[in-house]
Order: structure tokens, then C-alpha cells, then sequence
């Protein structure tokens, strides 16, 4: 009996939290409905963990919450000169709530019957842009070029080196290379011709 | 998500204007009737009330024609204006039904009186094509007006409230038409009125249900459109 007393101790309790919350937020709603900005902010940060909770009960799956709460948010917000402060806040929140969580249920359904979930499908897709002989063609022309390169002369090599193949400036090159920039420029031309010329004949 | 959300509280409480509480809808109604009770009054000048009292007393089944059209009205309207909150239960729908199965009811005891009683003046084609375009006429600035005032409120159940507001607005188009119908109810002439009555709740519930949607993208870009 002490039990059943005590439960309906805490079921008394808990309603009159909730008409209390119920008062409080209907009071700041009444101040929104007059411009008091952050009476609202409160409100609506207030409102989140209610309105996330009513949704899950309506069978919104967790990562579709957040569109509920976002719908409802913006609902209330339009909707805002509608609140008639006799009536209950929570009351009139819970309605809004339900039917912008059935609106997002129906999508999610829609999208649900319109696309599949195959992720080894996807992932084992061919490309049909990709040419598989590009790749051997290129690690043949990576080699004809690399045997060109070995045969230039050493100064010719180094400045192919540093201003092609490292992308250094050619401040940085003449600095890392202790030789002229006029003379690297020159040594560059040099290489690129014989190379052209060696690429060309296909040796 | 939650970052998302603080953005959107932010933009929502910059977008924060005071505004003016709606008032009851029992009260929205009556201003709407109002405007129809101004332009009755206004048609009244130029009717033949003498005649159309007479007509009506002497026919039962017109008394309870012009009731029912009257009640459907009222009804509908205040079923409209509830419905335009949001948080009201779209119960409210079934408000004007009682009163609309009554008009029919009595307009369809019409239809068997001219068999009853040949000698009746049934209205020409011609003239039932002026019923036609009197109801349809009347109807659409009354329930522009209606959905004009309706657009003030937020409604969920767009298509419903749209209804809800053409069966208003030719409930209150019929009712008027009394004035200017010298005839006896016969079936052409109220297949006629039913199809009148069809057409303005059928378009109502087309173009208001567009001018009433509240849906979400709408409200995206209204909601956070603005001076931020």
C-alpha cells in the first residue's frame, strides 16, 4: 500500500512539474509574442529535448530527429501569433509536433521505397570511365622518359631535376644547386631539346 | 545537428517581430459573417423581400432549405477558422455536415414537389444559367476574402481549411441567391445549385489550398529569410 501510495506521491509530482514547465514556457511564448527576443531563444532551446522526445515516440528514427526538430522549430515560428496563452503550451506544441513528425515519416518512407541500401553493390561497380591500358602505357612512357633522362649530362640532369621534377623555383633551384639562375635556364632548354629530340626519334 | 539548430535559433530569434494574437475563431467567424450580412444587406435593397418571405413561409421544405444553407455557412466558417490553427483537431471538418445533410435533404424534398404538384413555375435554362453564375460570383470574393483572412492564421491541414472555407462561401452565395429567385425548386434547377456549389468548394480547395500550404520548404526560406 505505502507503494501504490508513493507512486501516486510521484504521479502527482510529476504533474505538477509539468504544469509548472507548462506554465513557464507558456509565459515565454507570451513574451516572444511580444518581441522579447531572448524569452524566445530561451524557449526554443527549451522546446528541443521535448520535441526530439515526442518524435522518437512517434517512431522517428534517430538520425531523422533532427528534421522534426528543425520543422517544428520553424512551424512554431510562423505559427507563433496562433498561441492563445488560455490554452496549454505543451498541448499546443505536441499537436505541431505530431503531424511535422508524420510529414517526415512519409518522406522518409518515400525515400525509403525509391532508393536501396547495397553498399557491396556499390562499392563492387565498375567504372566505365577508367581505360585499363592507360595505366601501362603511362609506366612505359615514365620509363622511356626516366632512361632519356639518365643519359643527359650531369648539369643538364641536375637543372631537369630540380626546376621539372621538384617544382623549385628557380631562386631556390639556383641556391640548392650553388649555379647561376642564367646558367640553370640555359642547361634546362638544353635538356628539354635533347629530350623532345630523343622522345621523338623513340629511343 | 545541434550546431545546425543553434544557427536556426539564432536566425529565428533575430527574425523575431512582436506580434498580434489572433483572435478566438468564434469571433474571426463572425467577422467574416459580418461581411456577408453587409453585403445581404446591401442585395436586400433591390429583392422583392415581400415575395421571397411568402415563398419561403409557404413552402416547408424552402424554410428548411434556407436553414440548412444558413447553418452550413455558419458552421463551415467556424469549422475553417479552427481549423486554421494549428494545434485544432481536424475534427472540426465534420462540424458543417449535420447542417449540409439537412440542405440537401430539404432541397432534395424540393425536387419531389414538382412532381407532386405540376403546376409549378420551373425556372428556364436561361435562368438557371443566371443561378449558375450568381452562386459562382458571389462565392469567389467571399471566400477570397475568407482565405485572405485564413492566410493570417497557420494552418497544417491546408486542403481541409480550404474546403472548408469554399463550402462557407457557397453556403452564404445559395442563402443570398433566395433574394433573386422567384421560382420553385425543381431537379434542374437544383442540380444546377448543387454543381454551383460543387464548382466553388472544388476551386477553393484547388487554388487555397496552394494560398494556405505551410509546407517545409515554404517555411525554410520564410522562416529564415529576412534581415539576417
Amino acid at each position: 500500500m505505502a507503494a501504490v501510495r508513493r507512486f501516486e506521491h510521484a504521479m502527482k509530482r510529476s504533474e505538477e512539474l509539468r504544469t509548472v514547465s507548462d506554465a513557464r514556457r507558456s509565459a515565454l511564448m507570451v513574451a516572444a509574442q511580444a518581441g522579447d527576443r531572448a524569452a524566445y531563444e530561451k524557449l526554443l532551446r527549451d522546446c528541443m529535448p521535448f520535441i526530439v522526445a515526442l518524435a522518437r515516440r512517434q517512431g522517428v528514427p534517430a538520425d531523422r530527429a533532427g528534421d522534426v526538430v528543425q520543422e517544428v522549430l520553424l512551424t512554431l515560428h510562423r505559427a507563433r501569433a496562433t498561441y492563445d496563452p488560455r490554452r496549454s503550451f505543451d498541448a499546443w506544441l505536441r499537436v505541431i509536433v505530431e503531424r511535422r513528425a508524420i510529414d517526415v515519416l512519409r518522406r522518409v518512407r518515400r525515400h525509403g521505397a525509391r532508393e536501396v541500401h547495397a553498399p557491396v553493390a556499390y562499392q563492387s561497380r565498375a567504372d566505365e570511365t577508367v581505360d585499363l591500358s592507360a595505366g601501362i602505357e603511362h609506366e612505359e612512357r615514365v620509363q622511356r622518359v626516366g632512361a632519356a633522362l639518365a643519359q643527359l649530362p650531369r648539369r643538364q640532369r641536375e637543372a631537369v631535376r630540380a626546376l621539372m621534377l621538384d617544382e623549385k623555383s628557380l631562386d631556390e633551384a639556383a641556391v640548392l644547386t650553388g649555379r647561376s639562375k642564367g646558367s640553370l635556364k640555359v642547361s634546362l632548354h638544353r635538356a628539354l631539346s635533347a629530350l623532345r629530340l630523343k622522345m621523338d626519334r623513340g629511343d | 545537428m545541434d550546431n545546425s539548430h543553434d544557427h536556426l535559433i539564432s536566425a529565428l530569434a533575430a527574425d523575431l517581430r512582436p506580434v498580434r494574437r489572433l483572435a478566438p475563431p468564434m469571433l474571426r467567424a463572425l467577422s467574416w459573417l459580418a461581411i456577408v450580412a453587409v453585403i445581404a444587406a446591401a442585395l436586400a435593397v433591390f429583392a422583392d423581400l415581400a415575395a421571397m418571405w411568402h415563398r419561403i413561409a409557404a413552402t416547408p421544405d424552402m424554410t428548411l432549405a434556407v436553414l440548412g444553407s444558413i447553418a452550413t455557412a455558419v458552421t463551415a466558417v467556424l469549422a475553417a477558422f479552427e481549423l486554421s490553427l494549428p494545434d485544432r483537431s481536424r475534427a472540426w471538418a465534420l462540424l458543417p455536415l449535420p447542417a449540409l445533410a439537412l440542405w440537401l435533404f430539404a432541397s432534395g424534398l424540393g425536387c419531389l414537389r414538382s412532381y407532386v404538384l405540376p403546376d409549378t413555375h420551373v425556372a428556364a435554362p436561361s435562368e438557371t444559367r443566371d443561378c449558375l453564375v450568381f452562386i459562382v460570383g458571389l462565392s469567389v470574393p467571399l471566400s477570397a476574402a475568407l482565405i485572405v483572412m485564413l492566410r493570417r492564421a497557420y494552418t497544417l491541414t491546408p486542403a481541409l481549411t480550404a474546403t472548408m472555407a469554399g463550402l462557407a462561401a457557397a453556403a452564404a452565395a445559395a442563402t443570398l441567391l433566395n433574394f433573386f429567385h422567384p421560382y420553385d425548386a425543381a431537379a434542374t434547377d437544383l442540380a444546377v445549385h448543387a454543381l454551383a456549389v460543387s464548382l466553388v468548394v472544388a476551386g477553393s480547395w484547388l487554388a487555397g489550398s496552394r494560398a494556405l500550404q505551410n509546407s517545409f520548404v515554404q517555411g525554410v526560406t520564410r522562416g529564415t529569410s529576412g534581415p539576417n
